[in-house]
């Protein structure tokens, strides 16, 4: 059943509306399960994950107990012109929760949905990284929530889970914003931005039906799932550019690395000359490496997960 | 005068963008002014620049008083100017939502801090700003409650309003919090216009600066008094908001007086040209902020109004 969050009259002839498909199992008033996607136009992993969820469900409804809410679009204007930010006001979405009633057109938008969650026994927030950095299929959640989400956060099949990662422990994202309100809500990374894999997508959808599976909301039989590796800031080595340039890696996302191993180099390609070879200094996973060729002092390259054993 | 390059960032495909301050005096790290942060503050730019050939020419007759030193920086993102883009790089980052920075961060970050580094040491920092909603405001000094404002002080400026915004979890990252916190009296300035040049209230914002330095005894200046500010808390502020989307056609202006039931503005149907929505004053009161773009959605704040008190 669709269903309107919020409509907003756009200044010509169109509107602003945030829908959601609830799917109702036996039982609607058991548990209810929300997946989120979108806050970010150009991320679209979350739009498989949603479409996939709701195949399988409808494949068989019976074997749903409770009800799971699927909201594909949080952020449909960017969506529509793969912007990262809310178009014209120009801000990241993600900054603006728990939002307010009485404030701006968009923190009125995002008080509404965070009044639809609330309630719900469990969130995922589904992100794509950007369209700088691939990402393994990971979940992030900030210390402060780390013993109450930890246990949840295992049973989605990912390959990680990075507790305090700093893109999540900001106070004004729509999972702290819930988290608040006591809706266990975990941020899911992967792939990047304007793409979508199906081999992540598939993983994590397999991890959805064994989290709701767990909770007793899917009667479904056992998925076959792995356990992530569970790291904290301190096993996550940055490695960002020295140099202004251009970034040509030499190695492959979601493999292992040793140290003394040449990831990449930075070109110049009016010079013709490499300005910097990038050289690994620890050991470990790559689970994030750059895609997008142009980089400044500063830029992350790759993130190398330590202390785990290939 | 000296120049001195504030920080550099390098480019594979521009000249290097270096962010240049203007220093005038020599001694303790007196005032800081700093300029344009985001590509479209055009006015801010003007009035920082106004500000730098008003200074020189004070330092040149011995009008900056000994053992105090004045820095400008005019400018921050000159690529967002060049390339017409309010945030930074193609990340598109806000710089001032990047502080204090971090040395071995992002390229932002970066920026972030080596401004910082060199600023954080003024005693007083006065930054000339646009807010995140895009519109019209009547002149004001804005400060953060932080528990270190000092809204007395702010009153030096001689603009007609004081506004006290408690800060939210994305305030904490912008340079006048920051500044707060490394205990150096930080003010923002707002103007009536960001992406368009007002001369008359450029004139006005560095009358304000002029007068407060002269006031905190960093230079001598002969100026009128200036205004006498009245110093409000932004949550007072009255919001009106629109019930409907369209062309949007206002019928006031910042600072103007408006009355209980006075029109504000009229909400135009785009396609067939009748008024669908009369805005109306829900109170007495002053202008303070007004929406100025031609196009508007339905629930969208249109004014804020300073709620007047009667006397
Ligand atoms: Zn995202």
């Amino acid at each position: 059943m669709i269903e309107e969050v919020i409509s907003v009259e756009l200044p010509v002839g169109e509107k602003l509306k945030i829908v959601k498909n609830r799917l109702e199992g036996t039982n609607p008033g058991f548990k209810r399960i929300v997946i989120v996607s979108g806050i970010h136009g150009d991320e679209f992993e979350g739009q498989y994950i949603s479409y996939e969820t709701a195949r399988r469900i409808k494949k068989n409804p019976e074997l749903l107990q409770g009800t799971v809410e699927i909201y594909p679009a949080l952020n449909p204007l960017g969506l529509d012109i793969a912007s990262r930010v809310i178009p014209k006001v120009n801000m990241d979405m993600n900054r603006i929760f728990p939002g307010d009633e009485k404030g701006t057109v968009m923190e009125k938008v995002a008080a509404a949905i965070v009044n639809d969650i609330a309630g719900a026994d469990i969130c995922l927030d589904i992100h794509a990284s950007n369209v700088f950095i691939r990402e393994i299929p990971q979940v992030r959640i900030s210390e402060e929530f780390a013993d109450k989400l930890l246990p949840y956060a295992r049973l989605l099949n990912v390959d990680m889970v990075w507790t305090n990662a700093s893109e999540t422990v900001h106070e004004s994202t729509l999972a702290h914003s819930m988290n608040m309100l006591g809706v266990p809500t975990m941020v899911v990374e992967m792939g990047m931005g304007t793409r979508i894999s199906r081999r992540f997508g598939n993983q994590v959808v397999d991890g959805i039906f064994n989290l709701m599976r767990e909770m007793g909301v899917w009667n479904g039989p056992e998925e076959k799932i792995q356990y992530p590796v569970i790291s904290t800031d301190g096993e996550v080595e940055f490695i960002r550019s020295g140099v202004t340039g251009v970034f040509l890696p030499a190695i492959e996302h979601n493999h292992y690395v040793k140290t003394g191993d040449k990831l990449g180099e930075i070109v110049s390609p009016l010079e013709g000359t490499v300005l910097d070879e990038i050289i690994a200094k620890k050991s470990g996973l790559v689970f994030s490496l750059r895609e997008y060729p142009f980089v400044r002092e500063g830029s992350l390259l790759l993130r190398i997960l330590t202390g785990i054993d290939d | 005068m000296f120049q001195e390059k504030i920080y550099t960032v390098n480019s594979s495909y521009r000249e290097s963008m270096v962010i240049r301050g203007y220093s005038f005096g020599k001694g303790d790290p007196a005032a800081c002014i700093l300029g344009s942060e985001r590509g479209n503050e055009v006015q801010q730019m003007y009035i920082c620049s106004q500000l730098v050939k008003a200074l020189k020419e004070l330092e040149a007759n011995g009008c900056v008083n000994a053992g105090k030193k004045i820095l400008v920086v005019p400018v921050i993102n000159a690529l967002g100017m060049n390339v017409d883009r309010r945030f930074f790089g193609v990340e598109n980052q806000d710089i001032n939502r990047m502080f204090p920075g971090k040395e071995h961060g992002d390229t932002t970050d970066r920026i972030a801090d080596g401004i910082f580094k060199v600023i954080k040491e003024y005693s007083y920092g006065i930054q000339l700003t646009s807010f995140y909603m895009s519109g019209e405001f009547v002149p004001h000094v804005r400060m953060m409650e932080t528990g270190y404002q000092n809204a007395s002080l702010a009153n030096l400026f001689g603009l007609p309003y004081v506004v006290i915004r408690k800060p939210t979890p994305l305030d904490t990252k912008t340079l006048n919090y920051n500044w707060q916190d490394e205990m150096t009296a930080a003010f923002s300035v707002y103007t009536n216009k960001n992406d368009t040049i007002d001369d008359r209230s450029a004139r006005q914002a560095v009358a304000s600066v002029l007068r407060f330095l002269t006031r905190m005894g960093i230079i001598r200046y002969e100026s009128h008094s200036g205004y006498i500010s009245h110093v409000i808390m932004e949550k007072d502020l009255t919001d009106v908001h629109t019930l409907s989307g369209g062309i949007f056609k206002g019928l006031v202006s910042p600072g103007e007086d408006v009355r209980y039931g006075h029109a504000l503005a009229e909400i135009i149907d785009p396609y067939e040209g009748f008024v669908k929505e009369t805005l109306l004053a829900p109170t007495d009161g002053i202008v303070f902020f007004a929406h100025t773009e031609p196009l508007i959605a339905e629930g969208a704040i249109a004014y804020r109004l300073i709620h007047r008190l009667h006397e």
